[in-house]
């Protein structure tokens, strides 16, 4: 599964009092299944991007190849490009409807048009990828679940789709500690035991270092940043200037390193910023 | 896109017929309306159009913004004019079967499309030039003579304020929940009337939920503010009217004097 995104452009209300150019020439290429983490300051056009990779919006100019197949098409088949790609809206859980969970995750897999059993069988291992029982949730109405569990239960809805890319918008927000905690795990587990190439746009520096195995970083409808999250989250001044912050272990090092000579570590994690002090220290000794 | 729809918006400008009195324009525009069932010739038109076009001129309102806003209505125009084209008796022009045009069935078809047209673009003009809290300071100021007789001015005026407001965000969570389910494979295109129909719950359910979740979220606000009602309710923008209001009421006294003439050309 590749996606190739070429030159993308796209204004918003054209010749219109509201006209916004969202979108100002973005391309990057994904080969390989892995997390690609979207980071960027509000406006800067991280969902529109999103919603043109699952054809929700037509480009103004540009074209989005995925495995080959230009979808920027304008007799391309939208169904199967969506049966591939998954997108997860910011607060997915508005979307449910069904009186059910398990209906409401089967609605993906229905308009598809596969059969009863394989429904079923979708049905199952998407609340089992997001860690709901089948047998607690599936005939409770989604509307008694808790605020994580309904997150959970709207990502199983587009997790049984069975896409081969995934991508979410801002799954972390507004959810209390454990949830999120759990949303972390979770995504990083659906990457890992379904092989899919994740895309995850976050506000949140520390998740983004903690899952990503590639940043991009948007700003003004480009992609001005295009690296690994170690990389990316040295350039602390860049960022800064734009108004984005960096992991919040990434700046306690950055303020270390200003008062201690000859101390250098660029971590992702506090984790990872223990080990680099404990190691200055060995050194030092 | 659904943001494409006009009615009701406000484009931003700073034209003579901006800046002129809330009131003066709701007046204006109902004067108008009923001008435009006074007509009934084609002269009569004519000026009701000219003077229309004139103050779109004043406005500086690009044309193409203003009809856009019309393509939403054209069912309702085709329909009426339809319904007219061949529902008036008279010298026929046209026969097959059991359908047939008449000469004043065509003539009160057009006239009754042109009065719709004239009449849409008329009241768009006041909510193209007039913000939407001032258009309802004024039809407060308006009402406010009726709240001696129990009409609840203030009440009426804020409903009118929040449901302005909420025009867009509620469309803008519209569009938002379409492509959640677009996302999920809904399909609201094909299919006959029946499955078009069905497919619209899983639109409408959450639809309604965000509806009554925003509503609960800014009555909580208003009483976090401490919103009490109209009674000794001051304002931070006084509305007064100004020379060109005075202008603009000569204007319209000619223009209704016009109106009225042109019935007897
Ligand atoms: N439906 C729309 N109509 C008009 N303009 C829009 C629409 N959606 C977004 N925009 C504008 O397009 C630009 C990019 O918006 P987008 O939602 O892609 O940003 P974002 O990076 O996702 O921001 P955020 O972090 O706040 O979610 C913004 O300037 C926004 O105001
Ligand atoms: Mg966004």
């Amino acid at each position: 599964m590749t996606i190739e995104v070429k030159d993308l452009k796209y204004i918003y209300s054209p010749d219109m009092p509201g006209e916004t150019t969202a979108l100002d020439g973005v391309s990057f290429d994904v080969t390989e299944p892995s997390i690609i983490g979207i980071i960027g300051h509000t406006g800067s056009g991280k969902s529109t991007l999103l919603q043109h990779l699952n054809g929700l919006i037509k480009p103004t100019s540009g074209e989005i190849y995925i495995d080959g197949e230009c979808i920027t098409d304008e007799k391309k088949n939208l169904t199967d490009v969506r049966r591939k790609i998954g997108l997860v809206f910011q607060y997915p859980e508005h979307q449910l409807f069904e009186e059910t969970v398990a209906k409401d995750v089967a609605f993906g897999p229905k308009n598809l048009g596969l059969e009863e059993e394989d429904i079923d069988r979708r049905v199952r291992r998407a609340l089992y990828m997001v860690g709901l029982d089948y047998d607690e949730v599936a005939d409770v109405s989604s509307f008694e679940l808790s605020g994580g569990m309904k997150r959970r239960a709207a990502i199983a809805g587009v997790i049984a789709m069975e896409p081969a890319i995934l991508m979410l918008d801002e799954p972390m927000a507004g959810l209390d500690p454990q949830a999120h905690r759990d949303m972390l795990a979770l995504i990083k587990k659906v990457q890992r035991d379904m092989k899919l190439i994740i895309l995850i746009v976050s506000h949140n520096m520390a998740d983004v270092a903690e899952l990503s195995d590639r940043v991009l970083v948007m700003s003004k409808g480009r992609i001005i940043m295009d690296d690994g999250p170690h990389e990316i989250f040295k350039r602390y001044d860049e960022l800064s200037a734009m108004g984005l912050s960096v992991p919040p272990a990434a700046e306690i090092a950055q303020k270390i390193s200003k008062k201690v000579k000859g101390f250098e570590s660029n971590p992702l994690s506090i984790r990872e910023l223990a080990d680099d002090i404990e190691e200055f220290r060995r050194t030092k000794r | 896109m659904i943001r494409d729809i006009t009615l009701g918006q406000y484009y931003p400008g700073g034209s003579a017929v901006h800046r002129l009195d809330a009131r003066t324009k709701i007046i204006a525009t109902l004067v108008y309306i009923a001008a435009l069932f006074v007509v009934n010739n084609f002269w009569g038109f004519l000026i009701a159009a000219a003077s229309l076009f004139t103050v779109i001129a004043i406005s500086r309102v690009p044309l193409k913004f203003i009809f856009r806003g019309l393509t939403a209505v054209f069912l309702i125009i085709a329909f009426t004019f339809i319904i007219n084209l061949f529902m008036v008796d008279g010298r026929v022009l046209w026969e097959w079967k059991f359908l047939s045009i008449t000469y004043e069935g065509l003539q009160r078809a057009c006239f009754m499309a042109v009065r719709l047209v004239l009449l849409i673009i008329g009241s768009s003009m006041m909510t193209l030039t007039t913000k939407p809290i001032e258009l309802t300071d004024g039809l407060e100021k308006l009402l406010n003579p009726l709240s001696k007789i129990g009409v609840p001015s203030h009440e009426i005026a804020l409903m009118m304020t929040i449901a302005l407001r909420f025009i867009p965000t509620l469309m803008e969570e519209t569009d938002k929940i379409i492509k959640a389910q677009q996302a999920r494979g809904a399909d609201f295109e094909s299919g006959n009337l029946l499955s078009r129909a069905k497919a619209l719950i899983p639109i409408l359910i959450p639809l309604f939920i965000s509806s009554f979740r925003i509503a609960q979220d800014l009555a909580l606000a208003m009483e976090a503010r401490c919103y009490h009602g109209g009674e000794g309710r001051t304002r931070m923008n006084q509305i007064r009217f100004h020379r060109g209001d005075a202008a603009a009421a000569v204007l319209l006294i000619a223009f209704l004097g016009v109106i009225i003439a042109s019935r007897w050309i």
